[in-house]
């Protein structure tokens, strides 16, 4: 709808309502439709969050929202079904990490940005990034549909361990729903893996003139990087997700053995329930970094741009960013201390995680670097920045805690461990999204968005952001298992203990609920703009990287003439002898001037 | 329904409110001659002082939470190497509640700080490489601290535990959980998943493995197996009409028993004479009492999905694996009575919890733990006292079955018969001492 609502200026060539608007091949109307999906996505994940956090908070409550979304099916009276708990918690997650920060995060700003930053007319397949959309979509589609199943959704969580993910008869939703979910992630995944092969490509090949690897903007590094690691990755993924629904439907025990449920002994042996566990999180960590390195790329060109500074240590950054692509692939193994593996195995993984700190810890210190003197213009894309940088630091610290598997053990697959990942990752990443989306939305919509309205915005979701998932470290520290309908187990070893995160998990909920009140704002504040919002001009930000070179009016191939030449890197802010606080990448260097 | 109807139109009308104010905004801005890219510097140094006052209210939360709900969390270890854990806990908290201090103030100070200002320009800083080596080495530094003594840690805590070692087996299933105490010789019997089951008024709920058990499995599968076949005769006799499908399923179904009961017999035959050796003495319960000081090996098992056992207390935790044996130790070191003493909480319990999704009831699926002396656990492991809810012993008696496996296709060309050909070797994997 937002897409339609826009664009009548580009007439730059005749072309029919369907080929522009739905089966586009431009990339910027892909990111578009990418960004507007992940939003229609973030909207239902984060209402399926608000209903499990009711049940958290006030569990066996009769609540009308409960049944006003779910029915009588599975909200009779308005108390949540048990089986439904856990598929809302299942889709919650799966939506998030790979519907919006993934297909949403690196789907919408590669798209947007590789071509536009990079001095490219379009990506190097138009039609097998138009390909890459309408899979996004129809796999959103499939896990969406999956929610209104008989049996319900896909339960087992989000990382689907077997064999609970491999028997109906161990939990309903392991039934169809489970079927669509492997489905709707295989496509899921097809889609992904044509995107970053596009990114990739792109990238290498179709650089303009002067554009050198060295000159580019940190942006690009990081979807350069990220796409490498999801064509890596994901395909793991795929063959996991094959080889499980060869053990639903052909009897086959990769992942099953010497089980018996309901009270049927199963035939199927020999088969490892980790064997999956690996695979999964041989994916399932890289997918951290997938999600992570897209937003800090967005907030290191955001950061730069609004504190009128360069960024601190850019040859640092892109180092970091490859070190953390590295390591990604070698830590698996720390979401596994507790399977049973090989104690040793764990220890090797221990060392490899903390390595990981390292080139986190220099991003942070270069982040903060940067705004050290700076000139600190507050956008609202820098207000998310600055967020992003903060949920960085506070979630990575509690990394350090989970990374050593003998502290791990205490809290691993507690609340700790989901404040830890919500906000070094979640937070994180949709921090950086939201800065994006602040900060181009001139360069996707022609206009501009109401940076009162994003102020408030940002205010509200930071601070109730943080109520939400700081206090749940003290409920994970508190022993508090994750996936769990209700806490009711407390009352019988430690009743002031249950009351205490009785108490914090009224506290979690309701500021999940003020956060999730506060994103309408975000989404008035958009919709409104794409059609009513002030007129933008070309270069809003006074930025220096070539998407402000192009008309405000979106044309086909970008550049109405010649694609500019570059002549230095995207961070001269500030540059001392220049007259204005910036110098685009298209203004050839002054006689005896260094490049950076 | 009326309701919702009015909900909606409040809604509406709430939208088109806001965005005939949001139009008289834009034209008041308009003319103004204003734009959203335009620094206002009132708004700008407001959100500056944003930033402190997050700050204050981000770290004024923090430690108000840490005083307030610091008895929420879990108190101080009741295992051995539970103190060590807390103890390298206290290590790391230390370390990485500063850097969460220094590097956040940082962050939101120097946010205020240099908030923009029309006279300023900023400071030109593209790199320095002394500053960057510096923040590269100290975190390596701090770091490999962090690595050594998490190894060590982990290294006691998953050694090999001493001879002293009591061992109990503990036995996940949705959605509860069975002990298995190891009895006099601290040995436990051989169990499979294929001897699970009721036998009439008798069961094996953890499928331990004695020659009574396996003729009652077996003349179970018999019976099952018997009363397919005599519903198949009534089909084919057409005293009963079932669905072809129905009578697919019927034959595949009595296939399945039939391989079962082979492999249970190829079992039975590898471990020979020897399978009644340590399971004898063992006996079950469905609360897990420990003496002080007494150190335990915790065998884990499951019967069908993964489990997690979690003793918050003890720092402890391992998943239990279908067709896989974990382990893990610990020492209790207060009896349940201390423990009451020492939180001021005379209701307290030990206990353990599932901590991997397992079903819709996972959240249900635990297990009280009771920790005492050792006269304590005499008088407790007493049978007329009720908690142990099963003995292995010798009572039983077994059906007359013929436990002769039939001979494996081209089994007389390696003159075999022996049952020990390797692909049944896993039968063997899950069952131990």
């Amino acid at each position: 709808m937002s897409a339609a609502a826009h664009t009548e200026h580009g007439h730059h060539h005749k072309e029919s309502f369907i080929t522009k608007y739905i089966f586009s091949q431009d990339h910027k109307m892909i990111g578009k439709q990418f960004l507007v999906t992940a939003i229609f996505m973030a909207v239902v994940a984060v209402i399926l969050s608000v209903l499990f956090r009711i049940q958290l908070a006030w569990p066996g409550e009769s609540n009308s929202v409960l049944n006003f979304f779910l029915g009588d099916k599975w909200a009779p009276e308005g108390i949540l079904d048990r089986g439904m708990y856990l598929g809302l918690v299942t889709i919650h997650g799966t939506i998030m990490v790979f519907f919006v920060l993934t297909g949403g995060l690196s789907g919408t700003f590669s798209n947007l940005l590789i071509p536009l930053q990079i001095g490219a007319r379009d990506m190097a397949s138009g039609l097998l990034n138009m390909i890459s959309y309408w899979l996004f979509f129809l796999s959103s589609i499939l896990m969406l549909y999956s929610l209104f199943l008989e049996t319900g959704p896909a339960s087992a969580g989000w990382t689907i361990y077997p064999p609970l993910s491999v028997y109906e008869e161990a939990i309903p939703g392991s039934g169809a729903g489970m079927t669509m979910w492997l489905t709707s992630m295989t496509i899921f995944i097809a889609s992904s893996l044509l995107g970053s092969l596009n990114y990739i490509v792109t990238v290498l090949n179709l650089r303009t003139k002067g554009m050198k690897m060295t000159r580019l903007p940190l942006t690009i590094w990081a979807f350069f990087v990220t796409a490498i690691i999801g064509v890596l990755s994901f395909p793991v993924l795929v063959s996991a997700v094959v080889l499980m629904l060869m053990d639903r439907t052909l009897g086959t025990s990769f992942y099953v053995n010497d089980t018996m449920i309901g009270g049927e002994i199963l035939e199927q042996s020999g088969g490892s329930p980790i064997l999956y566990e690996h695979l999964f999180w041989f994916l399932g960590h890289p997918e951290v970094y997938i999600v992570l390195l897209p937003a800090l790329g967005l907030t290191s060109e955001i950061i730069a741009n609004n504190a009128r500074k360069p960024i601190f240590g850019y040859r640092a950054m892109i180092g970091s960013i490859l070190a953390i692509a590295f390591l990604s692939f070698i830590v698996w193994g720390h979401h596994m201390f507790i399977s049973g593996m090989n104690p040793f195995l764990g220890g090797v993984f221990v060392f490899t995680t903390l390595l990981i700190a390292i080139p986190s810890a220099v991003k942070v210190f270069n982040y903060i670097t940067t705004l050290w003197k700076g000139n600190l213009r507050f956008t609202p894309a820098m207000l998310f920045s600055i967020g992003l940088v903060s949920a960085f630091i506070t979630g990575g610290v509690t990394g350090i805690i989970l990374a050593d598997s003998a502290l791990d053990i205490a809290v691993h697959d507690t609340y700790f461990v989901v404040a830890h990942f919500h906000v070094v990752m979640g937070l994180s990443a949709i921090f950086g999204m939201f800065a994006g989306v602040y900060h181009w939305f001139p360069k996707m919509y022609g206009r501009m968005m109401n940076s009162k309205l994003g102020m408030v915005h940002f205010w509200l979701t930071l601070v109730s952001a943080y109520g939400v998932f700081f206090p749940m470290h003290f409920v994970g520290i508190g022993g508090a298992p994750r996936r769990y309908y209700d806490y009711s187990v407390y009352e019988l070893f430690d009743k002031v203990q249950f009351e205490m995160i009785m108490d914090l998990n009224v506290v979690i909920s309701i500021f999940a609920i003020i956060g999730a009140l506060a994103q309408i704002i975000f989404l008035f504040n958009f919709f409104y703009s794409t059609s009513k919002g002030e007129k933008a001009t070309q270069n809003p930000w006074k930025g220096n990287s070539l998407e402000w070179t192009t008309p405000v009016e979106h044309i086909h191939g970008n550049w109405p003439g010649a694609i500019p030449e570059v002549h230095r890197w995207p961070y001269d802010y500030s540059k001392p002898g220049a007259e204005e606080d910036f110098i685009p990448q298209t203004v050839p260097l002054a006689p005896g001037e260094e490049d950076h | 329904m009326g309701m919702k109807f009015i909900v909606l139109v409040v809604i509406v009308l709430v939208v088109i409110a806001v965005a005939q104010i949001m139009r008289v905004y834009e034209l008041s801005k308009k003319i103004r001659g204003k734009s959203e890219a335009d620094i206002d510097l009132r708004t700008n140094n407001i959100n500056a002082g944003l930033m402190l006052a997050f700050l204050a209210l981000f770290f004024g939360s923090f430690f108000y939470m840490l005083f307030a709900y610091g008895r929420g969390m879990l108190p101080n270890a009741s295992s051995k190497l539970g103190l060590e854990v807390d103890w390298l806990y206290n290590v790391n908290w230390v370390i990485v509640i500063l850097v969460f201090v220094i590097t956040n103030s940082l962050l939101f100070v120097f946010a205020w700080k240099y908030a923009y200002d029309p006279k300023r320009r900023a400071h030109w800083f593209p790199h320095d490489n002394k500053l960057e080596m510096i923040w590269t080495v100290v975190p390596a530094c701090v770091l490999a601290v962090i690595i050594i003594l998490g190894l060590m840690t982990w290294n006691d805590i998953t050694g090999k535990p001493s001879d002293d070692a009591k061992i109990i087996e503990i036995y996940g299933k949705q959605f509860d959980w069975t002990a298995r105490y190891a009895g006099d010789d601290n040995k436990l019997g051989f169990a499979d998943y294929k001897l699970v089951g009721a036998y009439g008024d008798y069961s094996n709920p953890l499928g331990v493995i004695t020659e009574k058990h396996v003729k009652w499995q077996v003349a179970s599968l018999d019976n099952q197996m018997k009363t397919i076949h005599e519903q198949l005769d009534a089909q084919a006799h057409g005293t009963e009409m079932y669905s072809v499908a129905n009578v697919n399923k019927l034959v595949a179904k009595v296939e399945k028993l039939d391989r079962i009961k082979e492999r249970l017999l190829r079992m039975n035959l590898m471990y020979g004479d020897s399978i009644d050796t340590y399971a004898m003495d063992d006996y079950m319960t469905k609360e897990l009492f420990l003496v002080k000081d007494q150190e335990y090996q915790i065998i884990l098992r499951s019967q069908d999905v993964l489990h997690s056992a979690y003793f918050p207390h003890f720092r402890a935790q391992m998943n239990c694996v279908p067709g896989m044996r974990t382990n893990l130790k610990f020492t209790p070191i207060h009896t349940t009575q201390e423990m009451r003493e020492i939180t001021g909480n005379p209701e307290f319990n030990f206990i353990l919890m599932c901590n991997k999704i397992c079903g819709v009831s996972h959240s249900n699926m635990k297990m009280m733990v009771y920790v005492g002396t050792q006269e304590e656990y005499d008088q407790w492991a007493n049978l007329d006292e009720g908690n142990i809810t099963m003995v292995v012993n010798d009572s039983l008696v077994a059906p007359e079955v013929n436990l002769v496996p039939k001979p494996l296709p081209g089994a007389n060309a390696h003159g075999g018969g022996h049952g020990d050909h390797g692909d049944h070797g896993d039968d063997n994997h899950d069952s131990a001492h």
